[in-house]
């Protein structure tokens, strides 16, 4: 047996490179459709998953056991909870805490030339002093009711209604007309995430709604606190408790279930953009495949060459499935980096702690690379076959 | 033993109706011999060293490279005798433009397996044989056509190996630098290399010590001077 023609390991991979390096502008160019695909991929995964810590982190930090009673929207009932509704939840064994809310029918405006119509969909609410505690909410400034001011014209903004307002800050000094008399704003919420329907309210004492505003101030909305291990039972007794004539006109519902519920919204989204990142990858893969066709046909002398010097067909085709292969690495890496770049970008615009789930990553660039190699075996297969005489005339 | 021996070689080209190209062409080349094989356009001059380069198969004789029969030969075997004992000069050079003088002749030597160092010691040599020392680390862009033949002339002898093919290597030069390449392949016969030269460039065929003359796919005359 005559020795026959062989290449080195070593020299498989500066093979792969040789035609790339012949056309700079044409590798980058077929390269970058596989680097969207990858790009969109990665920052698609990242950013629901960066999405996804945060809200997670919110409703640990929230606490999943606020339960809010209101008047069943869809009953047709009254819009307000019975007057004993409060007293009769607190009663309930595991419940820790409790605050009710009830929407007076006054409007509150900056000064009292305003006309009555530019209400801006302000709420304003009387409010237990506990309303804080039970939904989690937090200061921007001045502090809450107590039960002096409770008494007093004094009113807490939300925090939207305060940007609403044009109220900046609350030191006792800024007054708002409320109910057609001048209420004091002795402070402003941070957003509520579990409650936002305070974040565009004023909120009042109940003895200040009794006594300065004469409203019956019926409660509309009861947040209840509940013992974490005891949720399930205190939300089937809630609406019997609150109303036990008439159970169907309470709703009771989890706020924290929305923000899970907004967790699962983004994976919804998700699936829609990894189909378009993987419809991206898809074309790119074609564009290489497309790219390596063409550099088959012009590449004929060389192919020609390589034979006349001894190269076996599979020597013709590893070199050029490996070139597709690296162009299409190459791609995947660059993708990579790019969509990790955008996510750090997106995540701390938002000032969310940023998370690139790995495996997304080493995932996105296999896929890059298989897409590649793929894409190069029918060229590859092609320059194999060409018959070296051919080959060799044809140029 | 011989360097190549055809023996009652027909070569038919596919076609509607089959185009012979070669007709019962028996033709010996000893080691040492340089051969000039000229004759008109469609003679079956380049059908004869595609076939006796083992490009292409015979439709019928065999074709013996270095002594050995290439009948029986896979492809990848085939690739092998190309590889260890031919050594092939073209028209158009075929250099690769993004390599050196020097990684060009290289790669002469790419599907032996030799290690890269190896290849590039032995290329300096070649490259100092054909007279380009000077002009190893320029790119074939850099060259003129007759140096860019003087690399391709390089590349071939590089493996050593026990006949040169080479087809119209002067067909793409003017005559003066066509004549520099002749001259070249004249030296590289003195120093031992067997070579087998397709031409239609008949002054020049005279000048070698052995031509052949194709008519039609067939040998019309077989001179020895």
């Amino acid at each position: 047996m005559r020795v026959g023609s062989r290449v080195r390991a070593a020299d498989v991979g500066p093979l792969a490179l040789l035609g790339l390096r012949g056309r700079p502008v044409r590798a980058a160019l077929s390269a970058t459709g596989v680097a969207i695909g990858v790009a969109t991929l990665v920052a698609v995964l990242g950013i629901s998953a960066s999405s996804q810590a945060q809200l997670i982190a919110q409703i640990d930090a929230l606490g999943t056991n606020l339960l809010t009673v209101s008047p069943s929207a869809f009953t047709g009932g009254t819009t307000s909870l019975p007057p004993g509704a409060p007293a009769m939840i607190a009663r309930i064994g595991p419940v820790t805490s409790d605050a009710a809310t009830a929407d007076l029918e006054v409007q509150v405006y900056r000064n009292q030339r305003i006309p009555s119509v530019n209400s801006q969909g302000i709420t304003v609410k009387a409010a237990d002093l506990g309303l804080l505690s039970a939904v989690e909410g937090h200061l921007w400034s001045g502090r809450f009711l107590n039960a002096a001011t409770a008494q007093m014209p004094a009113v807490v903004l939300g925090h939207d209604a305060a940007a609403a307002l044009g109220v900046d800050k609350a030191d006792g000094e800024v007054s708002v007309w409320l109910g057609n008399q001048w209420f004091d704003v002795v402070g402003i919420l941070e957003p509520v995430p579990l409650a936002p329907e305070l974040d565009l309210s004023a909120i009042v004492g109940f003895p200040a709604a009794h006594q300065l505003l004469h409203r019956e101030a019926p409660p509309t909305e009861v947040y209840v606190r509940a013992d974490p291990t005891s949720v399930a039972a205190v939300t089937s007794v809630l609406a019997a408790t609150a109303d036990p004539s008439a159970p169907q006109n309470v709703s009771v519902a989890n706020p924290s279930d929305a923000l899970a519920a907004r967790a699962d919204a983004s994976t919804a989204f998700q699936s829609l953009f990894l189909s378009l990142g993987a419809i991206a990858l898809l074309v790119g893969g074609i564009g290489i495949a497309n790219v390596m066709v063409i550099g088959v046909l012009e590449r004929r002398g060389e192919i020609g060459l390589r034979r006349a010097m001894g190269a076996r067909r599979v020597h013709i085709g590893v070199q050029f499935l490996g070139e597709a292969a690296t162009l299409s690495l190459l791609g995947g890496v660059a993708g990579a980096v790019f969509g990790a770049l955008a996510v750090v970008i997106y995540a701390s615009l938002r000032h969310w702690s940023t998370t690139v789930p790995l495996a997304a990553l080493a995932g996105a660039v296999g896929v890059a690379l298989a897409v590649g190699a793929v894409g190069g075996l029918y060229p590859a297969w092609r320059a194999s076959r060409l018959s070296p005489a051919e080959a060799l005339r044809s140029v | 033993m011989n360097a190549l021996a055809l023996r009652g070689v027909t070569k038919e080209h596919a076609a509607t109706p089959p185009v012979l190209a070669l007709a019962d062409v028996s033709l010996t080349v000893e080691p040492g011999e340089f051969v000039a094989v000229t004759g008109p356009s469609g003679s079956g001059k380049s059908t004869l060293l595609a076939v006796a380069g083992t490009l292409e198969r015979p439709s019928a004789g065999t074709v013996e490279v270095a002594g050995k029969s290439t009948e029986d030969l896979s492809d990848a075997e085939l690739s092998g005798v190309r590889c260890r004992e031919l050594g092939f000069v073209f028209q158009q050079f075929h250099l690769l433009a993004t390599r050196s003088v020097l990684q060009n002749v290289a790669d002469g030597l790419l599907y032996r397996g030799v290690p890269p160092t190896e290849r590039l010691e032995h290329a300096a040599h070649a490259v100092a044989a054909v007279g380009l020392a000077h002009r190893r680390t320029h790119r074939p862009d850099e060259l003129s056509g007759g140096e860019c033949q003087r690399v391709a002339i390089a590349r071939a002898i590089v493996g050593e190996p026990a006949l040169i093919l080479a087809d119209e290597p002067t067909g793409n030069l003017d005559s003066v630098t066509g004549a520099e390449i002749f001259a070249l392949l004249h030296r590289l016969h003195e120093g031992g290399t067997t070579i087998l030269l397709v031409t239609h460039n008949d002054e020049l065929a005279r000048r070698t010590p052995r031509s052949v003359v194709l008519r039609d796919g067939r040998i019309e005359r077989d001179e020895r001077r």
